[in-house]
């Protein structure tokens, strides 16, 4: 074949290698203008090298009528969506292994059309380690805006005055203990199966001192079966630290926690059983739940005690709904810490919840404005505008 | 006290903007400190389980010490973990062996462990069963709604239900399948995204807490 032959083809012009914008440093970006003659039936064929004479490896291969910079996910701030200019991202590790720091990497593309090929110049470019991710800038904006507000809400705490709505499950836990106490039954506090990396195990926590705190002063028993074991050595301090709190250190005992299995269906078997042995008067099931959560809250409801639950797994929520007494959902689990203790600092920050859910409800309304305006008017710009700013990269 | 309360908030802090960061920065430093990180939390983990063996052993040595109710089930789960600890330990936790048969510990896994969890999962069905006929009870608008969506639901997933849809509803300009499709896409969704934003929300607002010191209940109490 004849090489050059017929350059007026598919001749690459403005051909150019730089470093992948935003990454950590493993792509290369090649740019080139596209061709009117860019079609399904001609291929443009990359190799890099890291020399410029040879060892050619073949990194990509495709047709003519793709690629192009539009095709790169990145945000209208980051990035020219051009659709005039072919972009291929190489990644560089995958064909050159680890890659070394200032090293100098070649590329040539050929481009094939019938039984024609034009080979481009050799074009080449370092490829750096970048330390800021401009695509996520709007991502940064919103917690700079959430940082500024939740730090404004603290520093604005008032000791009284904030209304906070009632939260029936959480009222409810002075009567869960306290029909504990009267019928002499243990208690039954379920973190889930979350680890301390959950923030709903962490918030359950929260909840678990209180509850240890109202059981010592009723002078009941709580009983915390584990799935995990760094969440019950948490759980035991905080139970022991509830216990001295309410003046009880006397009543505190070591295995008021313990660990139960680190697999699923044996935890839900092993509370199960005894749930149906000591027929507890009031369970508790707050925090990170699956498919064990209808295993447990069913066999709860079984044995007639009172259930309270939490959970931020919207798929377990319907379960609690039909088995439970009440039901903490997701937020309400989260602002338990602030309901419970009335602290003003934790009360205050509930207001970030609330201007957060105020932003939704406004930005939900004013898109759905402009989106049918869009569509009406075919605003494809404003469309594209919306849709990088709320999207995640 | 600096040790048990102040330290660990310092570490918090430190840790908790550090890994809030690392989601900007797309350099190869970053990318290993949560690498780094992830492998501190498994060896961790795996150290944790150790307390986590240790609490078990210890309270049913006590149940089987003290006669308590129920202290034979304590006996079972001491034979358990001796028989799977042996035949693990002969088996290299291997199930199959070089030639291909299966070994004690395989044996164990396949035709008790998988079985067990499998009757467990098979529990989910009745129980579904049961909370489907307390929650079904009508008792009032709201839970009427709710029977209604799920017998549409339920009559629209088996062919009797589809059946019995085109014979005595086709006079509606709909059939069971866009009414699923209806409800499942709409009401339920915008239900499910309304709980999912009030999450995520609750979540961001917890998570500074944390942070930011101002929740600490997590390291053993309030003060």
């Amino acid at each position: 074949m004849n090489l050059n032959a017929a350059a007026e083809i598919l001749f690459l012009d403005e051909f150019s290698a730089a470093d992948m914008p935003y990454d950590a440093g493993e792509e290369a970006l090649l740019k080139w203008k596209t061709s009117p003659l860019d079609s399904a039936q001609a291929t443009y064929q990359v190799f890099a090298s890291t020399m410029q004479t040879g060892g050619w490896i073949k990194v990509d291969e495709f047709s003519a009528d793709k690629k192009f910079a539009s095709d790169i996910k990145l945000p209208f701030w980051a990035w020219k969506a051009r659709k005039d200019l072919h972009a291929v991202a190489i990644p560089l590790e995958t064909h050159f292994g680890k890659l070394e720091k200032n090293k100098e990497y070649f590329f040539k593309i050929i481009s094939i059309k019938g039984r024609q090929k034009f080979e481009s110049e050799i074009v080449s470019t370092q490829v750096k380690r970048n330390w800021f991710n401009f695509a996520r800038l709007n991502n940064l904006v919103f917690v700079l805006v959430i940082f500024g507000i939740f730090i404004w809400t603290v520093s604005h705490a008032k000791r009284k005055g904030l209304f906070i709505r009632r939260i029936a499950g959480l009222d409810a836990i002075d009567e869960a203990i306290g029909r504990a106490t009267e019928m002499g039954r243990p208690i039954y506090y379920i973190t889930g199966i979350g680890s301390m990396s959950s923030i709903s195990t962490i918030a359950s926590t929260f909840i678990l001192g209180e509850v240890a705190g109202k059981v010592a002063q009723y002078d009941s028993y709580v009983k915390v079966p584990h799935y995990n074991p760094i969440v019950m050595t948490v759980c035991k301090e905080v139970v022991r630290q509830a216990y001295l709190q309410a003046g009880r250190p006397d009543s505190y005992r070591e295995d008021m926690n313990f660990f139960v299995s680190s697999d699923q269906f044996s935890y839900a078997a092993s509370v199960d059983g005894m749930i149906t042995r000591e027929k507890p008067a009031a369970c508790f099931l707050i925090g990170h739940f699956m498919a064990e959560s209808l295993l447990l809250a069913e066999v709860g409801a079984t044995v007639g005690a009172i259930q309270i639950a939490g959970t931020d797994s919207e798929h377990q929520l319907p379960f609690f709904f039909t088995t439970c007494d009440y039901t903490l959902i997701g937020e309400e689990l989260y602002a338990a810490g602030a309901y419970l203790s009335k602290e003003p600092m934790l009360l205050s920050t509930l207001r970030l919840q609330d201007y957060g859910k105020f932003f939704v409800i406004v930005a939900v309304v004013i898109g759905i404005a402009l989106m049918t305006l869009s569509v009406q008017y075919k605003w494809d710009l404003t469309d594209k505008i919306l849709e990088n700013i709320f999207k995640t990269y | 006290m600096i040790f048990k309360k102040k330290l660990p908030l310092i570490v918090c802090f430190i840790v908790g903007i550090l890994t809030l960061l690392q989601y900007y920065v797309p350099n190869k430093v970053s990318i290993g400190y949560l690498e780094t990180m992830t492998q501190w939390d498994i060896i961790i983990s795996a150290f944790a389980f150790l307390l986590g063996l240790a609490s078990l052993f210890a309270m049913h040595y006590d149940k089987i010490r003290r006669k308590t109710q129920g202290w034979g089930y304590s006996l079972f789960m001491f034979g358990g973990v001796i028989l799977g600890l042996t035949c693990g330990i002969i088996s290299k936790a291997n199930q199959t062996n070089q030639e291909g048969f299966i070994t004690a510990f395989g044996w164990i896994y396949n035709y008790v462990l998988n079985p067990l969890q499998g009757t467990m999962f098979a529990l989910l069905a009745f129980y579904v069963v049961s909370a489907s006929f307390r929650a079904f009870r009508v008792k009032s608008g709201q839970a009427f709604i709710l029977f209604l969506a799920a017998v549409i639901i339920l009559f629209g997933r088996v062919p009797l239900g589809q059946l019995i849809w085109s014979k005595f509803m086709s006079w509606l300009p709909f059939g069971i399948s866009e009414a699923i499709e209806w409800i499942m896409n709409f009401p339920s969704t915008a239900a499910r995204r309304g709980i999912m934003i009030g999450i995520a929300l609750g979540a961001v607002a917890m998570s500074l807490k944390i942070i930011f010191g101002i929740e600490k209940q997590y390291l053993g109490g309030k003060e």
